[in-house]
C-alpha cells in the first residue's frame, strides 16, 4: 500500500461503498472511505425492516443486514473504511481537513466523491407555528433511536407526509409498540407509490388527505397538532409526538460552506454527466445529487460513478470544457441533474437526465435554447417520483448552450 | 412566624439572595459575590437561563441608541466596558463586528443625522455617517437599495449563553450557592432579615434583589405584596440561516430604530451563522415562545430585502424569544432601602449587553445604603466553554470521544461535562445552549439517537424512554 490515497469518498452508504467495492474490483489501489459515524453503512443500518438489496444481493434484506453485507464486501475486496472521522473541510485540489478521535489530520487524495447522501428536512426549514416541545423528529432520528438504541421518544405520534420514507416510519413504530394517531398529507394523493396508500389503513394508522399541518402544540412536550383541511375548517388531534417525514435535502454543508457549486434546485453539488462538481477533484454520487432514490438505486449510480473516477484517474475521462447548462425554467419543475453536460463526454457518463416535479403534472415538457424549441416530449408526473430523459436529447444541441426546461398544462 | 426548621432550604444567613437565573441575575450573583458578600441565586426553573436570556440577538450594543442619559444608556456603556475588560481572562469570545444603521429610504436618510448626534451625546464618539459607496465596498452583498448609514465600530458580537454561564460560575467557584427548581412563593421581613418562602424551603437573608425578568412583577406582587409596574412580554422571532450565509456579511446591519423597537437586524452569530430577527408582538403568555409561519415568512422576506442572496441560502433554525418590557422603555430599577429590596425589572432587549453594568449599578446602590464587605482579594477566574466559530474548539483535540453532534461539532466529553456539575444541563434546552448540540442545520436528525443515550437519567423530561417488547 502507498502512502498515496487515489480516491477518498465521504460518507459510507450504498453508494459510497458500492463505489468503493468497484474502484477496487477496477484497480485502483488506496481506496478510503471516511465515515463520521461509529459504524459503517449509512442510513440503512437504521431501517430495521426489508426489502434492502433486491438490486445488488438478488436477496430480501433488512437494513441493518444490507448494509453489514456491504460493509463487509468493500473490506473483503480491500476498501480501507475509517470510522469516526469527520471531514470537516474540503478544500481546492481534494485537499481534506479531517477530524478524529486523535484530533485534526490532512489528506490529500487524488479524487474525492461526495457520498454523503440526504437528510429530511427539520421543522425549522418548514416554518411550522408554535412553541418548541421536545418530540418533533424527523423518520430518521426515530429510527435511529428506536433501531440502534432501543428507546422512543413517544408513545402515540402523528405523522406528516406519505412518502416512501412516511410508511418506514410506520414500520418502525409498529416494531416499537408505537401507535401512530393519525398520518396527515396536504395534497389529495399519497405520494408514495401506489398501492402503499392502503398501507396505513391495513395498520390502523387513519389517513388525512388534502390535510394540513397549521400548528403543533405544547409548550415542553407535544400535546397535539392543529391541522386544517380544504375547507379551512381546523381541528386539533392530541398526540404525544409528531414526526416530520420526507421532503428530503441533501446533506452538503462541506460543499457549501467550502467551494463547490451548489445548486439551488437540487440543494447538492453542481455536477456533470461523469457526477464531476465544478472542482475536477471532486465527483458526487448516490442522494447528494438530488433527494431522493432507494438504496438500490444510490448504489448503482455509486457504481457507475466508480468507473468514471476510476477513468479520470488513467486519464481517459473528457476534461471540462464546453458544456451545455441546463436549468429548471418553471415552477414546476423542481430540479434537474446533472446540471451541466460536457459536450466532448459523447455518449460516456450517466444516461438519463433526472427530473421531480413539485405538483402533479400533465402536459409538455419543452426544452428551450433562448426563443427557440429545441424538443417537447410529453409529461404525466407527481411529486417524488423519478422521471428521465435521455442525455442525447440535450446534447443534440452541439454546442455550449444554456437549455432551459419549461412546462405547458395540458 | 418563624419558619419551620426543617423546611429551611439552607441555614446559612445570606447577605443577598438573588432571584432569577437569566443574565442579569448571573451577572448580579457574581457581581456582588466579588464584592465579598455571601450570595444565593434562586431559579424556578432546572436550568439557567430558561426565560427571556434564552433567546436574543447575541449583540454586544454600545447604547449609540439609547435614551439620553438613562441608566439603560449607564448600564450598557458600564456593562459593555466591563465585557471588554474580563473576556480574554475568562475566555468569552468577542467579535468586533462593528454595524451600520442602514437608512433604506430618503425619511431614514433624513434622520441619521439627529441619530449620529444622540449616539455622539451618548459618548460614541467614534460613529460616523457613511455614504452608499463606502457601504457597497464594505459590505458587497447588502441590496442596493442601502442609500447611507452610520458607521457604530463599538458594536460586537458575543455569545449570548456562554457569558452568563461564566459570570454564575464565577460567583460559584467563589463561594455563592445556586438553588435551582426553586420558585420563590412568599417571605416576610422583619428585624433587617428576610425569610423568603420557596418551593424547597426558606432562606434567610439581609437583602433581596428581584432579578425575576418574565415574573419580575408577579415576585413583588407575592413578596411585597405590590408592584410598580406590569410586564406585558414582547416577542421576538429569529430566522438562522446556514453557516454558508456568513460570508455574505461582516458587520451588524441595524435599520434605524423606532421608538417601539430596535427593529430587525441582520448579523453574523459567533457561532458562525447568520441571524435575521427579531420580530415584535405584544402577547400575554409569559412561557410561550411561538414562532409562527407568517411572522417567518416575514423575516424570510425582510433578510431579502436586506441581503438579496438569502434566498438560495437554507435555514438552519428559526426560534422566538420573550423581552419583559413594561409600560416604559427605561429599566425598572427600584431600590427599596425601607425593607432591603431592589426590584430589577423591564430589562428589555439590552440585559446582554449592559447586565454587568446593572450588577454594578445595583451593587452601588446596596453599598449606599451603609452594606459594608470586603472585595475578594484574589477570586477565581473560570474558563468558559469554548463555542465560537473561530476559535480552538474541543473537536480539534483528541481524546474528546466521538463527535456526537456533526452539525456543530460537539464532542462526546463536552456533553458528558455539561451533564455534571452544579449548573449541570437538566433540559435539552439547557444543553443546548452549554454544548451546541442539535443546533445544527440537521437539528438533531443525525444525532438524537445518541442524545437519548447519553443523557438518559439526566433530564426531568428525558428525550426518550426504553421500549417493552412483548
Amino acid at each position: 500500500m502507498t502512502d498515496q490515497i487515489d480516491v477518498a469518498i465521504i460518507g459510507s452508504g450504498p453508494s459510497s461503498l458500492s463505489a468503493a467495492i468497484e474502484l477496487k474490483a477496477l484497480g485502483i489501489a488506496r481506496v478510503v472511505v471516511l465515515e463520521r459515524d461509529p459504524e459503517a453503512g449509512g442510513i440503512p443500518r437504521h431501517c430495521g425492516h426489508p426489502p434492502f438489496g433486491i438490486r445488488e444481493f438478488k436477496r430480501v434484506l433488512t437494513g441493518p443486514q444490507y448494509a453489514r453485507k456491504l460493509v463487509a464486501t468493500a473490506r473483503l475486496v480491500g476498501v480501507e473504511i475509517r470510522t469516526s472521522t469527520t471531514v470537516v473541510e474540503a478544500r481546492p485540489d481534494g485537499k481534506l481537513l479531517l477530524a478524529t478521535k486523535d484530533g485534526v489530520a490532512e489528506i490529500a487524495p487524488r479524487r474525492v466523491i461526495y457520498a454523503t447522501g440526504v437528510r429530511e428536512t427539520p421543522r425549522s426549514c418548514r416554518f411550522i407555528t408554535g412553541p418548541r416541545p421536545l418530540g418533533v423528529v424527523n423518520t430518521g432520528a426515530l429510527q435511529s433511536t428506536v433501531y440502534l438504541q432501543d428507546r422512543t421518544p413517544f408513545e402515540r405520534p402523528v405523522i406528516i407526509g406519505t412518502e416512501l420514507v412516511s410508511f418506514s416510519a410506520i414500520m418502525t413504530c409498529r416494531h416499537a409498540g408505537i401507535k401512530p394517531v393519525a398520518m396527515i398529507e396536504a395534497n389529495e394523493g399519497v405520494t408514495a407509490r401506489w398501492p402503499t396508500g392502503l398501507f396505513p389503513r391495513i395498520v390502523g394508522v387513519p389517513l388525512h388527505l388534502g390535510t394540513r399541518l397549521s400548528a403543533i402544540l405544547g409548550n415542553r412536550s407535544v400535546t397535539g397538532v392543529e391541522v386544517v383541511d380544504r375547507a379551512g375548517n381546523h381541528r386539533v388531534i392530541n398526540c404525544d409526538g409528531v414526526i416530520l417525514s420526507g421532503q428530503f435535502t441533501p446533506e452538503v454543508a462541506l460543499a457549501r460552506c467550502g467551494h463547490l457549486a451548489v445548486d439551488a434546485a437540487t440543494k447538492g453539488p453542481v455536477v456533470d454527466q461523469y457526477g464531476r462538481c465544478s472542482d475536477p477533484c471532486y465527483f458526487a454520487t448516490g442522494n447528494v445529487l438530488r433527494p431522493v432514490e432507494t438504496a438500490g438505486w444510490s448504489w448503482n449510480e455509486g457504481r457507475q460513478t466508480a468507473r468514471w473516477v476510476a477513468a479520470d484517474l488513467a486519464g481517459d475521462l473528457a476534461p471540462v470544457g464546453a458544456e451545455i447548462e441546463v436549468v429548471a425554467a418553471d415552477p414546476v419543475i423542481r430540479y434537474v441533474v446533472p446540471q451541466r453536460l460536457s459536450l466532448a463526454a459523447g455518449s460516456a457518463g450517466m444516461k438519463h437526465l433526472q427530473l421531480r416535479v413539485t405538483r402533479r403534472a400533465k402536459g409538455t415538457l419543452v426544452a428551450m435554447c433562448g426563443d427557440q424549441t429545441l424538443w417537447k416530449m410529453p409529461l404525466n408526473a407527481r411529486p417524488e417520483r423519478r422521471i428521465l430523459v435521455p442525455v442525447g436529447k440535450f446534447t443534440a444541441a452541439g454546442k455550449p448552450v444554456k437549455i432551459e426546461l419549461k412546462f405547458i398544462a395540458e | 412566624m418563624m419558619p419551620d426548621r426543617k423546611s429551611s432550604l439552607s441555614s446559612t444567613l445570606f447577605d443577598v439572595v438573588v432571584i432569577g437565573a437569566g443574565v442579569v441575575g448571573c451577572a448580579m450573583a457574581r457581581r456582588f459575590t466579588l464584592e465579598g458578600a455571601r450570595v444565593a441565586l434562586v431559579e424556578k426553573a432546572c436550568d439557567i437561563l430558561d426565560g427571556a436570556s434564552k433567546a436574543n440577538s447575541a449583540i454586544l450594543h454600545t447604547g449609540f441608541d439609547a435614551p439620553v442619559g438613562s441608566i439603560e444608556l449607564d448600564c450598557i456603556r458600564k456593562g459593555a466596558e466591563e465585557y471588554r475588560q474580563i473576556h480574554q481572562d475568562m475566555r468569552l469570545p468577542l467579535d468586533a463586528a462593528g454595524a451600520y444603521v442602514v437608512a433604506w429610504n430618503d425619511v431614514e436618510v433624513a434622520r441619521l443625522d439627529t441619530l449620529l448626534e444622540q449616539a455622539h451625546r451618548n459618548g460614541i464618539s467614534n460613529a460616523t455617517l457613511v455614504g452608499q459607496t463606502v457601504l457597497r465596498d464594505n459590505e458587497p452583498h447588502l441590496s442596493d437599495r442601502a442609500l447611507a448609514a452610520i458607521s457604530v465600530p463599538g458594536e460586537a458580537l458575543i455569545d449570548p449563553w456562554s457569558a452568563p454561564y461564566a459570570y454564575l460560575k464565577q460567583a460559584l467557584q467563589n463561594g455563592a450557592e445556586v438553588f435551582l427548581k426553586c420558585e420563590v412563593t412568599g417571605g416576610g421581613f422583619a428585624g433587617g432579615e428576610w425569610q423568603l418562602e420557596t418551593s424547597r424551603g426558606v432562606l434567610n437573608c439581609r437583602q433581596v434583589i428581584n432579578c425575576a425578568g418574565l415574573y419580575g412583577d408577579y415576585v413583588d406582587q407575592a413578596v411585597l405584596g405590590l408592584s410598580d409596574f406590569l410586564i406585558t412580554p414582547r416577542k421576538g422571532q429569529f430566522l438562522i440561516f446556514d453557516k454558508a450565509a456568513a460570508s455574505l456579511l461582516q458587520a451588524i446591519i441595524l435599520p434605524v430604530p423606532t421608538a417601539r423597537t430596535k427593529g430587525v437586524v441582520v448579523c453574523r452569530t459567533i457561532f458562525g451563522n447568520l441571524l435575521v430577527g427579531p420580530t415584535a408582538d405584544e402577547q400575554q403568555s409569559r412561557d410561550e415562545a411561538s414562532t409562527d409561519t407568517a411572522s417567518l415568512e416575514g423575516l424570510m422576506q425582510a433578510a431579502i430585502r436586506i441581503i438579496p442572496t438569502l434566498a438560495d441560502m437554507p435555514i438552519t433554525a428559526t426560534y422566538a424569544g420573550l423581552r419583559p418590557a413594561t409600560e416604559q422603555k427605561e429599566y425598572r430599577i427600584i431600590p427599596r432601602p425601607d425593607s432591603n429590596w431592589i426590584t430589577v425589572g423591564g430589562i428589555r432587549s439590552t440585559g446582554l449587553s449592559a447586565a454587568l453594568g446593572i450588577a454594578q449599578h445595583v451593587f452601588a446602590q446596596y453599598r449606599d445604603w451603609g452594606a459594608a464587605h470586603e472585595p475578594l482579594p484574589d477570586p477565581r477566574v473560570p474558563q468558559a466553554n469554548i463555542l465560537a466559530e473561530q476559535s480552538a474548539r474541543a473537536w480539534r483535540e483528541g481524546g474528546q470521544g466521538d463527535m456526537i453532534c456533526h452539525c456543530e461539532l460537539v464532542r462526546e466529553a463536552e456533553i458528558r461535562q455539561a451533564l455534571t456539575g452544579p449548573l449541570a444541563a437538566r433540559s435539552l434546552a439547557g444543553l443546548k445552549r452549554q454544548t451546541r448540540v442539535t443546533m445544527g442545520r440537521c437539528q438533531g436528525f443525525y444525532c438524537s439517537a445518541r442524545l437519548t443515550e447519553l443523557t438518559d437519567g439526566h433530564f426531568d423530561i428525558p428525550l426518550a424512554k426504553d421500549i417493552k417488547h412483548d
